[in-house]
């Protein structure tokens, strides 16, 4: 049952998405390439370059992770995987969170998974570029693209669009 | 982390522009939801949080700069997508439970949509070359804005030194040794965790 399967992994992974569903990208890999053999390499890039074309946050790679593993009821079951676990502890204990709030454990929890969250992100970008196996033109692109957006105001889509053209011209 | 007991003395910048002086008189019914996050959802491209913000303080007044800036800060830190949290959180608010469950799918619905019909689209032309080279340039975009995006998080860790070595463990074990994600986060947040306590003792 590849739906359950892919439902309680990614419910699994939910818990620990320090710094949101990006975070996630290398685990998710892991399961779903490396583990499972669901989807090859070259798709999951895809997949995740999809979702960065795509509007709306950035979970939405999950659910493209899930169509291509088991279709609809796939695009569904991780989606909901990813996001319903969270939301509903968040429901029922923002009371008593905001009832911490200024508790130096408190403090200390915040304080201690950040740069955790940063070394995800981090480790995910690494993995995108592993799978696809960029050639050198390629990662010029990804040079520019990092200075351009830590330096300029420039919309994020306008380097999206740059990246989909030098590719469309056969550059990478 | 927004944690401000005196947040009213204090406010940053950003919270005086945006309308501190007025607490939000708006109070949104489930149609309302629905449909302003709907806006935050189709209008962000790789992350909506910015649209969010200038939805919930600016736009529609739900919440003040403050509340949003404290909420946010509880959700970024929290697993699991943080808009998503964040949406959860503004429903149960102004609507209880239905208003929890709407806002989120507010702001999924659409997009989810979108990208349904990309993967259609995908599922039917993504074998043409001409389709997987201009996704392989999307990816390698996509892939400097994570970068940027994790340098910019980083930047903003105040007591580099004394935390950013567990940045460079964390890459070690996932990127690396590709260690399973659950356990190094784990052992990572006691380890980073405890540092943050004792750091936090001495002041």
């Amino acid at each position: 049952m590849i739906v359950l399967e892919l439902f309680l992994e990614f419910a699994l992974l939910s818990f620990v998405a320090f710094g949101g569903a990006t975070a996630l990208l290398p685990e998710m890999h892991r399961v779903v390439v490396e583990n499972h053999h669901w989807l090859d390499d070259t798709t999951f890039t895809h997949l995740y370059a999809i979702a960065q074309a795509a509007p709306g946050p950035n979970v939405l790679v999950v659910t493209l992770i899930g169509w291509k593993v088991a279709g609809l009821a796939g695009a569904l079951a991780a989606t909901l995987a990813m996001c319903l676990p969270m939301s509903m502890l968040i429901y029922l204990l923002i009371e008593r969170w905001e009832s911490f709030a200024g508790k130096r454990w408190q403090k200390a929890v915040s304080l201690g998974v950040a740069p955790l969250a940063v070394g995800l992100v981090f480790s995910g970008a690494t993995l995108i570029a592993q799978a696809a196996g960029f050639g050198w033109v390629a990662w010029l692109l990804v040079a520019a693209t990092v200075l351009l957006n830590l330096r300029t105001k420039l919309h994020p889509l306008w380097l999206i669009g740059a990246g989909a053209g030098l590719g469309l011209l056969g550059w990478l | 982390m927004p944690n401000r007991p005196n947040s009213g003395s204090k406010a940053e910048p950003e919270a005086i522009l945006a309308e501190t002086h007025h607490a939000p008189q708006n109070r949104p019914d489930l149609r309302a939801l629905f449909l302003g996050f709907s806006s935050v959802g189709l209008s962000g491209f790789g992350g909506v949080l910015p649209f969010a913000r200038r939805m919930l303080v600016e736009e529609r007044r739900w919440m003040t700069a403050d509340e949003f800036n404290t909420q946010l800060g509880l959700c970024q830190f929290l697993p699991g997508p943080n808009v998503i949290n964040l949406a959860v959180l503004v429903g149960k608010r102004y609507q209880g439970l239905s208003g929890a469950i709407v806002a989120p799918v507010g702001l999924l619905a659409g997009p989810l949509l979108i990208v349904l019909l990309l993967a259609l689209l995908y599922d039917r032309y993504g074998s043409l070359p001409l389709a997987q080279s201009m996704l392989r340039g999307v990816a390698a975009a996509g892939c400097g804005l994570l970068f940027a995006m994790a340098w910019r998080m980083g930047m903003a860790i105040k007591d580099k030194a004394a935390f950013l070595p567990f940045t460079v463990l964390v890459i070690a074990a996932i990127a690396w040794l590709r260690w399973p994600m659950p356990a190094v986060m784990i052992a990572g947040l006691l380890l980073s965790g405890s540092v943050a306590y004792w750091k936090l003792g001495r002041k």
